[in-house]
């Protein structure tokens, strides 16, 4: 651009941060983060929430977000963060925004945010997988092999290529339980979050690599919770409860 | 005949699959969705999206754009008459769009139907099936998504309950190629048409059906102006020409006419646009601040058959945007219109508008501009928040004569002022549009182009005082349509238009000292060849279009979809027993005495005036805009018995949203003050 320099504007700073959780339901667990970003940033619009934007030639809304699950997996537990001019309440702001996005995008909890870490806070995930038409006993079977294993190598196609990584370390616990609409077994994965990030799809690789489990339709996934993990229990913890404190 | 097109089936797709008529799919669609790219264009859930009780409803329709949710989502026609429908409190309107090949082999295989995206109701299960064509290019799609939804292509074979099948657009106004799969097509704007439409079917269904389906069809073509391609017959002389296309029972009209709203204002559409969770190609919100357009350019159908010029007001204008910003959160508004700083309030318009939202990172666009400095102080207002993506004029022919034969006005000269002052205001990119390919036609215009361009380039860093100046220029193959001068013309071979373009390509390429600046984009010209025989086709061309569409083409505006290879082994095929070919529908002149496929259907153009207007061409005549000189009789305000509606309103200033209701006083509480035609060239001394 040359000489031009960006025009002189006001830029409103940052009065306040909030956080908020939202769920990925339904239909909509179809869209992707992307999609997500566009729905998010429309919807502030909507409902006249006074967000801050970057300086520069082509002005950014101030939201940040937090590692997204993949598109076609549903999700209790997303995280975001928005930089507004003006201070609101958390609850006002969390309102607002659920009126204004779509049903099936619904935001759940909001705190300000007082502390600085939260990316680091979000260590693991708990993930609900339903495996329709899998008996109990072949789960089980598949799981423990899984469990068994010191290392399971899976693939996936990465933007830069064919990426091969280890399925099994990541997985802090793996559990099988029956489902009342049988045929149907649950899997319950908690999984750290490593450099490269273990998705429910890994893990039913990994089942089909150490157990040939070949689930018949496609499993419905859910992330129930992101947060600090308890290593003693194996428990995902509420990553907001230091602002909360705050 | 390809195996992966189904069998008619009589029965209903929801009953076959054991559900009610209007019950939801979405159950057997959801496993598929998991295992296609981009399931997130299926699932509707769109802000602003509308789903209404089956059982509530009278009248039912599906409305659908023959293209990917892509590109189909954003269109504007459909998301006027969606909200036009739904408005009804007894109609109901669901979309559906063309499915890609990975979803449509898992509904063949899984029998899942085509579906609307807003409720997943089978589209077999609607009153009607409305498609938009903006192209002639998603003909294979329709067929598809008629199979998909187990609904016979033929209308012939549609004898129940099926969705009346009817196409609107600006391809209906020459709707023979299809017309074998059509039950009815509509010419003209659709905010009215479909409510007319509403209202027979409603009659019709609450008298117990009379009649059945031929009953329904017969109110519709009584009308006027709804056209049922059944009811006329068309008959050829032995050399393959049409002898004559007359309606085959004494109660139908001899000719169809197109409709055309009146009074913009009135219809304040969309109010609340669809906010799509999927990226689409134009994410803004879009209104249009007039219809119609007279510059008379001859090679552009939507100008003839849009006319006469209608204005939405300053005000009509600036309601909508508001309304559209708070329901939508769009980040960019689009003021759409054939060539939109033509409105006689424009100025103010965007004056106001960037006024207004200057400070809520809203931009503002404006598509469609023509060649003049004032589009550059426009552009310049319109970017004040610093933005400056490419400025994009559009002199359409390389040679000051090839525009005199397009009636393109413009010269070389406004051109590089036009150009000096943007490079002077700070741009630093233009994009110039020109076509290939136009009635007489030599190396030498198009090789102008190269010329053009280097003068442009020359002018801006004379202007700027730099050399990092860019200009691209953009190509389109020049396609003949029906309803313009152009229609009687011969359309360029393919091989000729490639053979133009690659010297063209070698004039910009070969210049030491500008050649670098340029930037040419093109395509082939094969496509424009399909598009031409789709365009100027008759009802023989139905047989070419359902051999492709059986061969496997779909989504023939796509690149990566289209084969023209197929294409002409299927014209060859299905045209074997006939005089006609390819050529024969393209390339081939026709004289003034040759019947039209589509004459019948009236645009409003009187075909006297086409005619002269084709020989001012080839005389390389101008002829001026009606708005500010008198009537040339172009026949549409005659024959339709409508009139130019252009401001000024004398509203100038436009309050800041929110801070009160106008008192009668002000300007704002004048009414559009339409003038005619007679009072324009008045007050121009014309």
């Amino acid at each position: 651009m040359g000489n031009r320099r960006p025009p002189d504007r006001d830029i409103a700073p940052v009065a306040q941060r909030v956080r908020i959780r939202y769920a990925r339901r339904g239909r909509l667990r179809f869209s992707s983060h992307r999609d997500f970003q566009r729905a998010l940033e429309r919807g502030i619009r909507r409902a006249g929430l006074p967000i801050a934007f970057s300086a520069g030639f082509s002005p950014h809304p101030k939201i940040s977000y937090a590692n997204s699950a993949p598109t076609g997996a549903a999700s209790e537990a997303e995280y975001a963060e928005i930089g507004l001019t003006a201070a609101w309440d958390p609850e006002a702001v969390r309102a607002a925004l659920d009126s204004a996005l779509p049903p099936g995008l619904d935001v759940v909890d909001a705190v300000e945010a007082h502390t600085s870490d939260f990316a680091q806070r979000l260590e693991a995930s708990h993930w609900r997988i339903e495996l329709v038409d899998v008996e109990l006993p072949v789960a089980q079977a598949a799981r423990d092999a899984f469990w068994a294993a010191g290392r399971i190598e899976v693939q996936r196609m990465a933007k830069s290529g064919l990426r091969t990584f280890d399925a099994r370390e990541p997985v802090a616990q793996l559990q099988v339980e029956p489902d009342s609409q049988a045929p149907c077994v649950i899997l319950k994965a908690v999984v750290r979050h490593v450099t490269v990030t273990v998705r429910p799809d890994d893990v039913l690789a990994a089942l089909r690599r150490v157990a040939d489990l070949e689930p018949p339709v496609p499993p419905r996934v859910t992330r129930l919770a992101q947060g600090p993990l308890d290593e003693a229990t194996c428990t995902v913890g509420d990553p907001f409860a230091p602002d909360r404190r705050g | 005949m390809s195996a992966t097109v189904s069998e008619h089936l009589d029965t209903r797709a929801s009953l076959r699959a054991g559900r009610d008529v209007g019950a939801s799919h979405f159950d057997r669609l959801e496993p598929l969705l998991a295992r296609i790219s981009k399931p997130i264009q299926y699932v509707g859930g769109e802000v602003n999206s509308v789903v209404k009780d089956w059982e509530d409803a009278t009248v039912r329709w599906a409305l659908m754009y023959p293209d990917a949710y892509e590109v189909g989502a954003p269109n504007q026609g459909v998301q006027i008459l969606y909200e036009v429908l739904n408005g009804r409190e007894d109609v109901l309107a669901e979309r559906t769009y063309a499915v890609w090949p990975d979803l449509e082999e898992l509904m063949r295989e899984h029998d899942v139907p085509q579906f609307t995206v807003d409720g997943h109701r089978a589209v077999g299960d609607f009153d009607v099936l409305g498609l938009s064509f903006a192209t002639e290019l998603g003909y294979t799609n329709m067929l598809n998504a008629l199979d998909l939804a187990g609904v016979p292509v033929h209308a012939a074979d549609r004898l129940g309950d099926e969705p009346l099948v009817i196409a609107g657009g600006h391809a209906a106004f020459n709707p023979e190629p299809i017309a074998d799969f059509l039950d009815a097509a509509v010419l003209g704007d659709g905010e009215e048409a479909v409510l007319l439409i509403t209202g027979i079917i409603n009659q019709w269904k609450r008298q117990g059906r009379p009649g059945g389906r031929e009953e329904l069809l017969l109110r519709l073509a009584r009308t006027g102006s709804i056209y049922v391609p059944r009811f006329y017959d068309v008959q050829y002389l032995p050399d393959g020409r049409i002898q004559r296309v007359a309606p085959n029972r004494s109660d139908v009209p001899w000719r169809v006419s197109k409709h055309t709203l009146m009074d913009l204002d009135e219809w304040s559409y969309p109010k609340a646009p669809l906010v799509p969770l999927a990226e689409t190609v134009h994410e803004r919100m879009s209104v249009e601040i007039f219809r119609g357009c007279t510059r008379g350019c001859r090679f552009c159908q939507a100008g003839m058959i849009t006319r006469p010029v209608r204005e939405r007001s300053i005000t009509g204008v600036a309601e909508i945007v508001e309304g559209g910003l708070k329901a939508t959160g769009f980040e960019e508004v689009g003021l759409l219109s054939l060539s939109s700083a033509d409105h006689s309030e424009i100025a103010d318009i965007a004056r106001n508008l960037a006024d207004r939202y200057e400070d809520s990172q809203t931009s503002l666009s404006l598509p469609s501009t023509r060649v003049d400095a004032f589009n550059v102080d426009l552009a310049n207002e319109l970017s004040r928040n610093g933005r400056r993506s490419g400025l994009t004029f559009a002199p359409e022919g390389g040679s000051e004569r090839m525009r005199r034969v397009i009636n393109k006005q413009v010269t070389e000269e406004d051109l590089i002022r036009t150009v000096t002052t943007a490079y002077a205001a700070g741009w630093r990119h233009v994009k110039l549009y020109f076509m290939c390919g136009l009635p007489t036609e030599t190396d030498d215009d198009v090789l102008q182009i190269a010329s053009m361009a280097k003068e442009v380039i020359k002018a801006g860093r004379e202007a700027s005082g730099r050399r990092d100046i860019k200009c691209t220029v953009s190509i389109g193959g020049f396609v003949p349509k029906p309803h313009t001068p152009f229609q009687w013309a011969s359309q360029l071979d393919h091989e000729s238009t490639d053979a133009r373009l690659a010297k063209l390509k070698d004039a910009i390429r070969s210049d030491r000292e500008y050649g670098k600046a340029i930037g040419l984009r093109y395509h082939d010209g094969k496509p424009g060849i399909v598009e031409g025989l789709l365009s100027r086709g008759d009802r023989r061309i139905a047989r070419v279009i359902e051999q492709a569409w059986r061969a496997g083409a779909r989504f023939d505006g796509w690149s990566e979809h289209f084969s023209f290879d197929r294409w002409m082994e299927c014209a060859q095929s299905a045209l074997s027993d006939d005089e006609v070919d390819v050529d024969w529908f393209t390339t081939r002149e026709r004289d003034r005495t040759e019947v039209l496929p589509w004459e019948h259907l009236d645009s409003g153009l009187d075909i006297d005036w086409l005619w002269d207007d084709w020989q001012d061409a080839l005389e390389e005549i101008a002829v001026d805009d009606c708005r500010w000189t008198p009537c040339f009789d172009c026949g549409v305000c005659d024959q339709m018995d409508t009139q130019i509606q252009v401001g000024p309103t004398g509203v100038t200033e436009l309050p800041m949203p929110g801070i009160g209701v106008p008192s009668c006083a002000t300007p704002l509480a004048t009414t559009t003050q339409s003038v005619t035609r007679q009072d324009a060239s008045k007050t121009n001394g014309g």
